[in-house]
């Protein structure tokens, strides 16, 4: 079968709410402190068969959402893995029920720094208590449970998202199928956490940030801008760069100084404006922080931490370009699974995009995932 | 791939493929070292029932074993198999790969580190016919089973069957068997001359 044989977009979709964590239920975090009530934003796709054993768990990173594929009312951009999700696609929703979460800390719909709190009845601000990847997982599994599913066929995402699929398969081991974790690591390095904080730096510098009390009063965009374009920095590659911009410059000469006249410059600021339209500076605060604290390992071996996941069917991937995700953290991932006697494949594919190449590789994922999850529906 | 699921036809798989087959008794686990595309594990996983798994450096083999729905990683064997404990695995397989890997003794003591058991196959250089390449040509051997010219072949290693086996005597390794071929044929007389192909299974001395 070729892959992009009966290939069909999702069509329209809308975004749905999960509510949980009333009073006396609240979500327990990490920290010790609790969280409650909770939404989290989701969307699905597909039907989710009768013994309710098709679910696939969609992850994303940092700053994407749950709109991961189809379109919204009224907008033209498709959802972040549109290309990944969909009929005859690499998670085919002709098979599969597709579910998508959005994590607890962000500003897509979920409870963040941003909601307001149920205490003061304004944002919460920085009054909002530090979450981990293990409270976002913590988070969807409600959600997760919610939908009446007890077991998921597959969990899968890239980068955070990657994060987000391992602490899956270390904490509910038992309501895990395959496991997908894509251009992600089990611990942040210290080179990944140094562009976190400077991209942090970025917006606490910007004197509108005010501790993180801004709202109505108008945001620190300038400071997210920056931390946004740092980021972009990092998920492109030296090649795809050169490709994409070389050394051209704008037809119109600058208006002041120091104002972008190569196209990368302009590039970068384009993304960091359209950036703060949609993102909040502090949710961008807690998610980084979040992503920079994950440890699966925790100081013991992976392995070890992964034994408890050992009936779970790993496929890791890795890009060759991918400096801020380099393949050798996929390795790590794949050598503790060995250990650990888990059953594990590992492809490092090439590509040139940098650690984007997770977002718009997509022939290639679509072979491994496919054969992966045909092999495991096959059995 | 249609007929992935399909059991294969003994009679028509070939004849290197069928003799390792015959060396690994149902239900045993099994690590592929080169596994290229993935046919002799599936075949294994088919007609044995292993618990398989492949390395394999070449992104476009990895690629097909995938299509055959085999747990492949993409690495270099080069690096040694630390990633796995000792006797990890009941069979490892070394068919075709050892005389291209650089360094051979590092990653064949690695094998039997974390095998019960090794099978290996290489090519024979002192086939006959390579034997009267070199002696009346004067030409450097190319044969079926060393199929490249001089100046592109991946071979680094080149060695006999007596090489092995006396290789075999002086690291105090047991051969428990050995299969010698030419061909679609098994070669039971003089097999240092007459095979193009051996087939070992290797194990530590006791």
């Amino acid at each position: 079968m070729n892959a992009g044989e009966n290939r069909e977009g999702i069509g329209l979709v809308e975004t749905k709410y999960f509510a949980f964590a009333y009073p006396h239920n609240e979500l327990t975090l990490e920290s010790g402190e609790k969280l409650g009530p909770i939404t989290l934003a989701y969307e699905t796709y597909g039907t989710l068969n009768s013994d309710k054993s098709n679910a696939i768990l969609i992850l994303h990173a940092l700053t994407g959402d749950a709109h991961v594929a189809g379109f919204h009312e009224g907008n033209h951009d498709p959802g972040w893995w549109d290309n990944m999700i969909g009929s005859g696609k690499a998670f085919d929703t002709d098979k599969y029920f597709v579910i998508c979460s959005n994590v607890i800390g962000g500003c897509r719909g979920s409870t963040g720094p941003s909601s307001i709190n149920p205490k003061t009845k304004k944002p919460f601000g920085l009054d909002f208590p530090l979450i981990t990847i293990k409270d976002m997982v913590d988070a969807q599994y409600h959600l997760v449970r919610s939908l009446g599913i007890s077991k998921l066929l597959c969990v899968a995402g890239g980068s955070m998202g990657g994060m987000q699929v391992l602490q899956w398969a270390v904490s509910f081991p038992e309501m895990v199928k395959t496991a997908i974790p894509i251009a992600t690591s089990a611990r942040h390095s210290p080179q990944q956490i140094a562009f976190n904080e400077v991209g942090r730096q970025a917006i606490m510098a910007d004197p509108a940030w005010k501790d993180g009390q801004y709202y109505g009063h108008g945001a620190p965009s300038r400071g997210l801008a920056v931390a946004r374009m740092i980021g972009h920095i990092t998920y492109m590659s030296d090649v795809s760069m050169a490709e994409k911009f070389g050394r051209r410059v704008k037809e119109e000469r600058p208006e002041k100084k120091f104002s972008p006249d190569f196209e990368i410059e302009g590039y970068l600021q384009y993304r960091g404006d359209n950036f703060v339209k949609r993102f909040d500076a502090n949710s961008y605060l807690y998610i980084t922080k979040a992503i920079d604290r994950f440890d699966l390992s925790n100081g013991a071996g992976l392995e070890k931490v992964f034994k408890s996941a050992s009936g779970i069917k790993f496929l890791v991937i890795a890009f060759k370009s991918d400096w801020l995700y380099p393949a050798y953290q996929s390795k790590e991932i794949v050598r503790a699974c060995k250990q650990a006697q888990i059953d594990v494949s590992y492809c490092e594919l090439n590509s040139t995009y940098g650690h984007d190449a997770f977002l718009v590789e997509v022939e290639e994922q679509e072979h491994f995932i496919k054969n992966f999850l045909r092999r495991i529906s096959d059995e | 791939m249609s007929n992935n699921s399909s059991i294969p036809d003994i009679s028509k798989i070939k004849l290197e493929y069928r003799v390792i087959l015959n060396l690994i008794p149902a239900g045993s686990s099994v690590l592929d070292l080169g596994c290229g595309d993935g046919e002799l594990l599936n075949l294994l996983v088919k007609t044995k029932n292993i618990r398989g798994s492949g390395i394999e450096i070449d992104e476009q083999a990895v690629h097909k074993c995938a299509s055959l729905g085999i747990s492949v990683s993409q690495q270099d064997i080069e690096g040694g198999l630390s990633d796995y404990g000792d006797k990890s695995f009941d069979f490892v397989i070394l068919n075709q790969s050892l005389q291209q890997v650089v360094k051979l003794e590092a990653v064949l003591k690695e094998t039997l580190r974390v095998g019960d058991r090794v099978i290996i196959g290489f090519p024979n250089f002192v086939y006959y016919k390579s034997r009267l390449q070199m002696v009346f040509g004067g030409r450097t051997p190319v044969t079926p089973s060393l199929p490249n010219m001089w100046y592109d072949t991946p071979n680094l290693h080149f060695l006999s069957i007596s090489d092995f086996q006396a290789y075999c005597r002086t690291r105090n390794l047991e051969i428990e068997k050995a299969i010698y071929l030419d061909g679609n044929r098994t070669i039971k007389f003089i097999p240092n001359f007459f095979a193009q192909t051996g087939i070992f299974l290797i194990r530590n001395q006791k």
